[in-house]
């Protein structure tokens, strides 16, 4: 038994929960699906039925595109200034706020991820998203231009228009405010189709739009499947621009809808297998816990983990006391990452401690009920996932790779597995995405070689470096191709700071001004001048 | 005369319809206030004419302001305290010339201890050292401070500064909020850049809070001054020491307070009551402030300038005077050109550095024009600024009063043609007809000199280049206002103008994002918009070699 299991530990109180919006939302209403469908949304801690969701298809899609176009062509939304469109933002921030116990709760029901993360983390970090885009609503400029005529030029940012937004399960309250915000606060108006695993705390955020003043029709949230409802938004005619949070392989589905239909602009936030990079000059207990956390999860408390000090745990994780909105707890829980640093590379003079030492700190994870408290790691998110994760487990161990701690599913029901640890060279288990808890450890000797094998993936998400050296950090900075990269901490998220990957792992940024780029087209506006007395 | 004309405008009284310039202004415009009249019509029925209606106002009993006055110490490390010379200065009711409340008179050693906290609160206090999400979240529980105590808030600016309840109440104050919720948003988005190297380094670019800013404002926007200078310098993590205007010391008081209800930390902002010579002069020559901004006159502003200099060189933000042109072309639709450049001068007693207060109109429209504007001011409602209806109220003190007055005697004197007012309107306080003077030369003292009251110069032109050329020809560069339909003419004229603000077929328009500020001898610096940040940040390139570089 690797890890802990508090499965059996009762010692916690489960919130009472009423599952309010199960119908479509759109045009200010909930409504039925047009045939009349409904999916299960189940429980992961026990695979249960949590709720009966109405199941949203192409014509569903087809009734919030127009209303969608209706509020965008006529309505008031991209029409008022971007200060009352902020004003509204910020009322929503508050009702997300307000609300911060209740959508946790549903969060952890839809998509079993830690109760005390969601209300310290996830709930509060998407009220902070819509306050930064909120502040960010009046300050989109254009530019006047030098002009090599005699000319008066100015660019115009004009939203562009309606937006279809597909976000992912693994964290459904964050992805909705990682594409929601910027794209209100642009003037757009949208359908977002959340994941089928996850739709219930996006219906409630719909619910509490239209109570902040949100027009209708500006925000239409469609829950229901990839191939039907994801399909007819990304192959729409009529929508402007999709934006897509996923797996490699649906966003080149995406793309091609679009290209198929009418060529929509897209932007993708897909698949990595992203490296952490532990050099000898490393603080062994600070990097073995980076990368712990880079990997699995993390600690709600940092009590349980003394060898670590609470600087670097503040670092390395952008101190959610203060300022992060997507804090690592959530983000890496389970595994469950696009940015997982699923790919550890240590250096040789500290391999040998350092799997030593990983897998003791993996042993002593705590996995069980999200509801509690004291637990470290939650359920997979379902079934497919499960299996998935179990299998890539089992090809590591047939290639030959060693399994240092873990491998097994834990727990009686559920989808619980035991934080796992691989090592050895080459293994699929280094190159494919995984999205459980299971860390591929691998020794290195250079610098350059490290930056070669970080490199040799056709993912570029994000990447960890842990070094005290400053010119290896600047170097290794620039030299791989990824489009974050954490020095001495990990899932450093933040408003301000754009994301989004290179090669496979997508195109387009999430989060900081960068995002709202997304969300407006460039008009250049040009007239001749006379008798100007410069140019 | 002031009996003969006020006959005269009773003949010539007529409804003012709500001007259709009104739309075009925007709700943010800063004279949108003026079209109160056109929602407000009980004005027109208590004030049949503005000569009259002031000398009613002069007359009839002061309205008892709805307010009281909480605040009259100096805010000083999050505490209100008496001056350390224990004295207190007077501060006056324009309607009446009457004692409001004695405030406590800071000097320099006041300015010694404000400082010392300031520098305490940005040296080792919490408020550079929070996240700029937590800044940023004080400033927006100040706004919403601020709107819940509008009513307050409101009454004492207008009680302080003899401003109409209906502009304090029904845009400054939600201003003031705006404002703050716009700083708000940039607090969190000060970007440096990362910069190209010309050889294998990597260079990037911090922006820091300066530190401790030494603010100065004026009487005649009290609040929004306010907020043009003490919101950029807290979004961007500084601390500061705040001198008001011994004139209208009151609001600024009362809002610090809510800043700190709202989280402020201690020390990072210091409010300091006083004079110019003693409290003013102590902060521009202080060591111990790394910043200067300053809203006042060209005058004072050269002596700040200069005692920066010879102090510690700290870098100075002035926001000086202005004798802004307003510029009406021979295909304007003179009803709305007459009301738009009416408003340009005569908003908030004509006490705006950005008053449009040269009227240069083409000569096909000048007599219309000129007649039209005098049928505008005799209608101006004078009187009472907390009365409903009331457009404008009295100037701002005596001293003022008398300099005003003393300008349209050079006027007359001069030889440009009285066409309305010229007089002072009732017989108390400090309230002035509203007066038009027409065939203005350029030459003549008020065709170059800011009169800073209710006094409107017309002068003629004929062609664009005649206008721009002598629109350029003055010592100040502040604004301007074109009025045309014709796209080419704006286009020159926004150009070829030497002013920092030209506002085509609008004027006032004061929105948060709109960098605001003078060339020439109107100012150094910007403030609002992201141009306001760069007043409180310092600039700080971090360079490093990179060794084995992928790219550069």
């Amino acid at each position: 038994m690797a890890a802990a299991v508090a499965n059996g530990d009762k010692g916690f109180e489960v919130p009472k929960l009423e599952i309010k919006f199960t119908k479509l939302f759109i045009n200010g209403r909930f409504v039925d699906a047009v045939s009349g469908k409904t999916f299960e949304t189940r429980d992961p801690r026990t695979g249960e039925v949590t709720a009966r969701i109405a199941e949203g298809d192409k014509a569903d899609v087809d009734l919030a595109v127009k209303a969608a176009r209706e509020a965008f062509d006529h309505g008031p939304w991209p029409r008022m200034s971007g200060f009352q469109r902020g004003r509204i933002l910020h009322k929503f921030a508050d009702l997300v706020e307000q609300h911060t116990e209740e959508l946790a709760a549903l969060d952890t029901v839809d998509a079993g991820k830690l109760f005390a993360m969601g209300k310290a983390i996830d709930i509060p970090g998407g009220a902070n998203l819509l306050r930064y885009y909120a502040g960010a609503a009046d300050k989109i400029h254009g530019e006047t231009l030098k002009m090599a005529r005699p000319c008066h030029g100015y660019t115009l940012k004009e939203p562009v228009g309606v937006v279809g937004h597909i976000v992912p399960w693994n964290y459904p309250t964050t992805m909705f405010f990682f594409k929601v915000s910027p794209a209100l606060a642009a003037g757009c108006t949208m359908v977002v189709k959340p994941a089928e695993q996850t739709p219930l705390s996006a219906l409630f955020y719909a619910h509490l739009a239209k109570e902040a003043g949100v027009p209708d029709g500006v925000l239409n949230v469609v829950p229901g499947f990839g191939p039907t409802a994801g399909a007819a938004i990304s192959s729409h005619m009529d929508i402007d621009k999709v934006s897509f949070t996923g797996s490699t392989e649906v966003g080149r589905l995406v793309m091609e809808a679009a290209a198929k239909s009418n060529l929509k602009p897209v932007s993708l936030e897909l698949g990595g297998k992203s490296p952490v990079i532990v050099f000898d000059d490393a603080d062994l207990d600070m990097a073995v816990s980076l990368v712990h956390m880079a990997t699995y999860t993390n600690k709600v408390d940092l009590s349980d983990y003394p060898a670590v000090p609470s600087e670097i745990m503040c670092t390395s994780t952008i101190c959610s006391k203060f300022s992060s909105i997507l804090h690592i707890n959530s983000a890496i829980l389970q595994g469950e990452i696009c940015v997982a640093g699923s790919r550890i590379y240590v250096q040789e003079g500290i391999y040998d401690a350092f799997v030593k030492k990983a897998s003791e700190m993996a042993k002593k994870s705590v996995v069980g009920d999200p509801f509690n408290p004291r637990v470290h790691q939650g359920p997979q998110i379902d079934k497919d996932q499960y299996e998935k994760v179990l299998k890539y487990i089992d090809i590591g161990t047939r290639e030959g790779a060693t399994l240092v701690t873990g491998g097994k599913p834990c727990g009686e029901n559920g989808y619980y597995i035991e934080p796992t640890i691989f090592t050895n060279e080459e293994m699929s288990i280094a190159q494919e995405e995984i999205f459980g808890p299971v860390m591929a450890l691998m020794k290195f000797k250079t610098v350059e070689e490290a930056i070669q094998k970080a490199n040799s993936t056709r993912y570029g998400l994000a990447a960890g470096i842990v070094t005290k050296n400053i010119d290896i950090a600047n170097t290794v900075s620039r030299s791989i191709r990824a489009g974050a990269i954490w020095i001495n901490c990990y899932l450093g998220f933040d408003p301000d700071a754009p994301f989004g990957g290179y090669k496979m792992s997508g195109f387009g940024k999430d989060m900081g001004m960068d995002a709202l780029e997304k969300y407006l087209h460039t008009k250049a506006v040009v007239t001749p001048l006379y008798n100007t007395p410069w140019l | 005369m002031a009996a003969r004309r006020a006959a005269s405008s009773i003949l010539s009284r007529r409804p003012i319809p709500r001007p259709v310039a009104a739309s075009s202004i925007g709700e943010s415009a800063l004279l949108g206030a003026g079209s109160a009249r056109g929602w407000l019509p009980g004005a027109l029925h208590r004030f049949s004419s503005a000569p009259a209606a002031a000398a009613a106002a002069a007359t009839e009993e002061p309205i008892q302001p709805p307010v009281d006055v909480k605040y009259t110490k100096l805010l000083i490390n999050g505490n209100f305290v008496d001056a350390a010379s224990g004295r207190t200065f007077a501060t006056v009711d324009p309607r009446t010339g009457d004692v409001i409340a004695h405030v406590a008179e800071g000097d320099a050693e006041d300015i010694n201890r404000a400082v010392a906290a300031a520098r305490r609160a940005f040296d080792e206090g919490p408020w550079p050292r929070m996240t700029a999400y937590e800044r940023c979240r004080v400033l927006l529980r100040f706004a919403d401070l601020i709107e819940q105590h509008a009513e307050e808030i409101a009454a004492l600016e207008t009680w302080d500064g003899g401003k109409t309840l209906e502009q304090t109440r029904g845009m400054e104050v939600p201003m003031v909020a705006r404002y703050m919720r716009y700083y708000a948003g940039w607090a969190d988005k000060i970007h440096g850049l990362v910069v190209p190297a010309d050889g294998p380094h990597h260079v990037q670019v911090l922006h820091e809070p300066i530190g401790v800013a030494g603010q100065i404002i004026p009487w005649n926007f009290p609040l929004l001054m306010f907020a043009w200078k003490v919101g950029p310098a807290l979004a961007c993590g500084n601390a500061v020491v705040l001198k008001t205007a011994e004139q209208t010391p009151l609001s600024a008081l009362f809002v610090a307070s809510l800043l700190h209800e709202a989280g402020l930390p201690e020390g990072v902002l210091n409010v300091v009551s006083g004079f110019g010579p003693t409290a003013g002069a102590a902060l521009c020559s202080h060591m111990g402030v790394d910043k200067l901004a300053f809203t006042g006159s060209t005058g004072t502003g050269k002596i700040v300038l200069e005692l920066a200099a010879r102090s510690n060189l700290k870098p100075v933000t002035l926001e000086l005077g202005g004798k802004s042109p307003f510029i009406v072309m021979d295909d304007a639709d003179v009803d709305q050109a007459v009301e738009l450049a009416h408003r340009a001068l005569f908003f908030n007693q004509g006490q705006c550095c950005c008053a449009g207060s040269r009227t240069f109109v083409h000569e096909r429209v000048y007599d219309e024009f000129v007649e039209k504007s005098k049928a505008r001011a005799l209608n101006r409602v004078v009187g009472d600024p907390f009365r409903r209806g009331v457009e404008q109220g009295p100037q701002i003190d005596g001293e003022q009063f008398k300099k005003i007055l003393r300008y349209v005697q050079s006027g007359v004197d001069s030889g440009a043609t009285l066409v309305a007012g010229g007089d002072r309107a009732g017989s108390r306080g400090f309230y002035i007809q509203p007066t038009v003077f027409a065939d203005v030369k350029d030459e003549m003292k008020i065709a170059q000199e800011e009169i800073f009251g209710p006094v409107q110069t017309i002068l003629k032109f004929s062609t664009v280049e005649e206008v721009v050329r002598r629109a350029n020809d003055s010592p100040y560069g502040l604004a301007a206002g074109v009025f045309t339909q014709r796209l080419d003419a704006a286009n020159t004229m926004a150009r070829a103008l030497r002013v920092g603000t030209v506002w085509v077929n609008t004027y006032d328009v004061f929105d948060a994002a709109v960098p605001f500020g003078g060339y020439k001898m109107s100012g150094v610096g910007r403030e609002k918009g992201v141009y306001s940040l760069r007043n409180y940040l310092q600039t700080k390139a971090v360079v490093t070699p990179i060794k084995d570089a992928a790219w550069l």
